[in-house]
């Protein structure tokens, strides 16, 4: 008994070991990344200047729709920071939610509608009050060269053209919803899908003529869709409200994530993945 | 290990062994080791247990009104409706296979067995992906069904009767293949030698000898197709009345409203129970 329980303290030393090594040897990188990066982008310094001694993991719960965008944030804070580290799990804002209540060691939470965030919000979960970081607007998701000519959202209620949109319980389906009601239109789907992914994926299979997603996914898409604007959009924007939990394991580098976001250099990677400013 | 097995044995000998304590408490059935039946009944517990938090959860107050809208009647009804079609597709099509499998010998068999069971383990989304490529409107054989007979099965009930055969159509294959097995081929033998065709045999001497193998496989991929949900809501997707299935249903309702998302598994839960108990004392019960 008592040799086995040498032989594995010795083992766990030496994955230490390697493990310190790794970790030296990443930090080393990680800090003349940072050197580079901070001669180039001068902004980056306003992050990082607020809280010198950042350190640790940073622990996002964040709207899949924002994964490509904070992705590339997280990327750049801890350029910005070295020594920490930016770890995200993306998913529905429901599920998310329902997970922060739920006890998730989470920092920061970023909902894709102020009703998913209220759901924290209602369980005093938030320390601050949610602000509104981007705007999401909705498109048309047509068949590349759009063949069957959608011009408008009243084209979509024409017969014959297979249409998908978000299930009504999802922020992207209630979004539909309310532009279709503003414009006192009448749309019978092929299919109200779960969620706005599963929809644009019927549209890039070519499954369906054409799906209401939003402008961030149809660019995402790249060219397997072509997006088409519609006006009624204007009246069904999604605000995506971001907070920093009352529980957060790391608040000091989460508020410093959050100014990222909101600061005019997070701004610019959000526009260009396709949201609007607040 | 041996480290670990000599402290086992120590504590054995420390508390008197595994024998003695057996002898010590008579209430318990003969000949139930300790070591098993503690797991056994952890293992009973955790798998009952999320259905009774199901129970105490429910809003039984509330729930004959969320029970009486047209969308949980109309999702019952396709669920029942699309499961015991996919359940005639899958007999149609696969106590054939199964024939085939038992009592044929061909080169790769093992393997075509093997892919049978493929949609067993195959993450049901997968599956629904799968089909899309293959049947979908634009899929592999798909875009012909589309423009020489003008049917296509994505959004359309049919293609849930589809995707429900599809992961349930194994489970009744392994069952009735499992059956032919065991069933002596003898008897139909003899009724090859008395002049009856391999089909007649087969219809008249196999079909009635492994009828309550077939009965158990239907119940099993009945079951399946009643609880089908991620390649239905892939490759059907999700239109009340028409492919909006009570899993489907029970998904989307847990988005925004748990309380119903619970009445409607309760109703799930009834009508799986009902049917399994209902089903397994009259026609599976083993043949003596």
């Amino acid at each position: 008994m008592t040799r086995s329980t040498r032989r594995t303290r010795t083992r766990t030393l030496r994955v230490a070991g390697v493990g310190a090594a790794a970790l030296l040897a990443l930090s080393a990188c990680s800090s003349s990344d940072s050197d580079s990066s901070s001669h180039s982008s001068p902004k980056s310094d306003t992050s990082a200047s607020s809280s010198p001694k950042l350190s640790g993991t940073v622990t996002v719960f964040a709207a899949a729709s924002l994964k490509e965008s904070f992705t590339t944030l997280g990327k750049e804070f801890e350029k910005a920071n070295p020594g920490t580290k930016v770890t995200f799990n993306f998913g529905g804002s429901d599920t998310l939610a329902a997970s922060i209540t739920g006890g998730a060691p989470a920092d920061v939470f970023a909902a894709a509608s102020p009703k998913t965030m209220a759901i924290v919000t209602d369980k005093k979960d938030a320390a601050t009050t949610p602000a509104t970081f981007v705007r999401n607007q909705l498109e048309i998701a047509t068949l590349p060269g759009n063949p069957d000519k959608v011009a408008s959202l009243k084209d979509l209620t024409k017969s014959g053209l297979k249409v998908v949109l978000c299930d009504k319980t999802v922020p992207c389906g209630a979004a539909a919803q309310k532009a279709l009601d503003a414009s006192k239109l009448k749309l019978t789907p092929a299919s109200y899908e779960q969620d706005v992914k599963s929809a644009l994926t019927k549209v890039e299979l070519k499954e369906a003529d054409a799906a209401v997603v939003y402008k961030t996914d149809v660019k995402a898409a790249g060219d397997k869709v072509e997006g088409v604007e519609f006006p009624e959009s204007a009246k069904a924007i999604n605000d995506y409200p971001i907070a920093l939990l009352k529980d957060a394991p790391n608040a000091e580098a989460a508020k410093a994530f959050i100014a990222l976001v909101q600061s005019a250099e997070g701004q610019k990677v959000l526009t260009a993945a396709g949201f609007l400013q607040p | 290990m041996t480290e670990l097995d000599a402290s086992d044995a120590a504590a054995d000998t420390l508390t008197g062994g595994p024998r003695r304590r057996r002898v010590r408490t008579g209430g318990r059935p003969a000949g139930v080791p300790l070591p098993l039946l503690l797991p056994a009944l952890v293992g009973l517990a955790f798998l009952l247990l999320p259905l009774l938090a199901l129970l105490v959860r429910a809003p039984w107050r509330d729930l004959p009104n969320q029970l009486t809208s047209t969308e949980v009647w109309q999702a019952l009804q396709l669920s029942l409706v699309c499961a015991t079609a996919a359940t005639g597709v899958s007999l149609v099509l696969g106590v054939p296979l199964a024939w085939l499998l038992a009592r044929t010998d061909f080169p790769g068999r093992g393997f075509v067995r093997a892919l049978v069971t493929l949609p067993l383990v195959l993450p049901p989304v997968v599956g629904g992906v799968a089909l899309l490529l293959a049947l979908g409107r634009n899929g592999v054989v798909g875009q012909w069904l589309d423009s020489w007979f003008g049917i296509t099965l994505p959004f359309t009930t049919a293609g849930v009767v589809v995707a429900e055969a599809f992961v349930a159509m194994p489970f009744l294959v392994i069952s009735v293949e499992g059956t032919l097995r065991a069933a002596d081929p003898r008897y139909e033998e003899a009724a090859a030698t008395l002049g009856a065709s391999r089909f007649t045999a087969f219809r008249r001497v196999t079909l009635p000898l492994i009828a309550p193998g077939i009965a158990a496989g239907a119940v099993l991929a009945w079951a399946r197709a009643l609880g089908e949900f991620g390649a239905t809501i892939t490759f059907a997707g999700n239109f009340p009345g028409r492919t909006q299935t009570m899993p489907l249903a029970v998904y989307l309702a847990l988005q925004n409203d748990p309380a119903a998302a619970i009445a409607l598994s309760l109703v799930l839960l009834a009508v799986s129970i009902a049917v399994l108990a209902g089903l397994r004392d009259r026609w599976t019960a083993a043949p003596s």
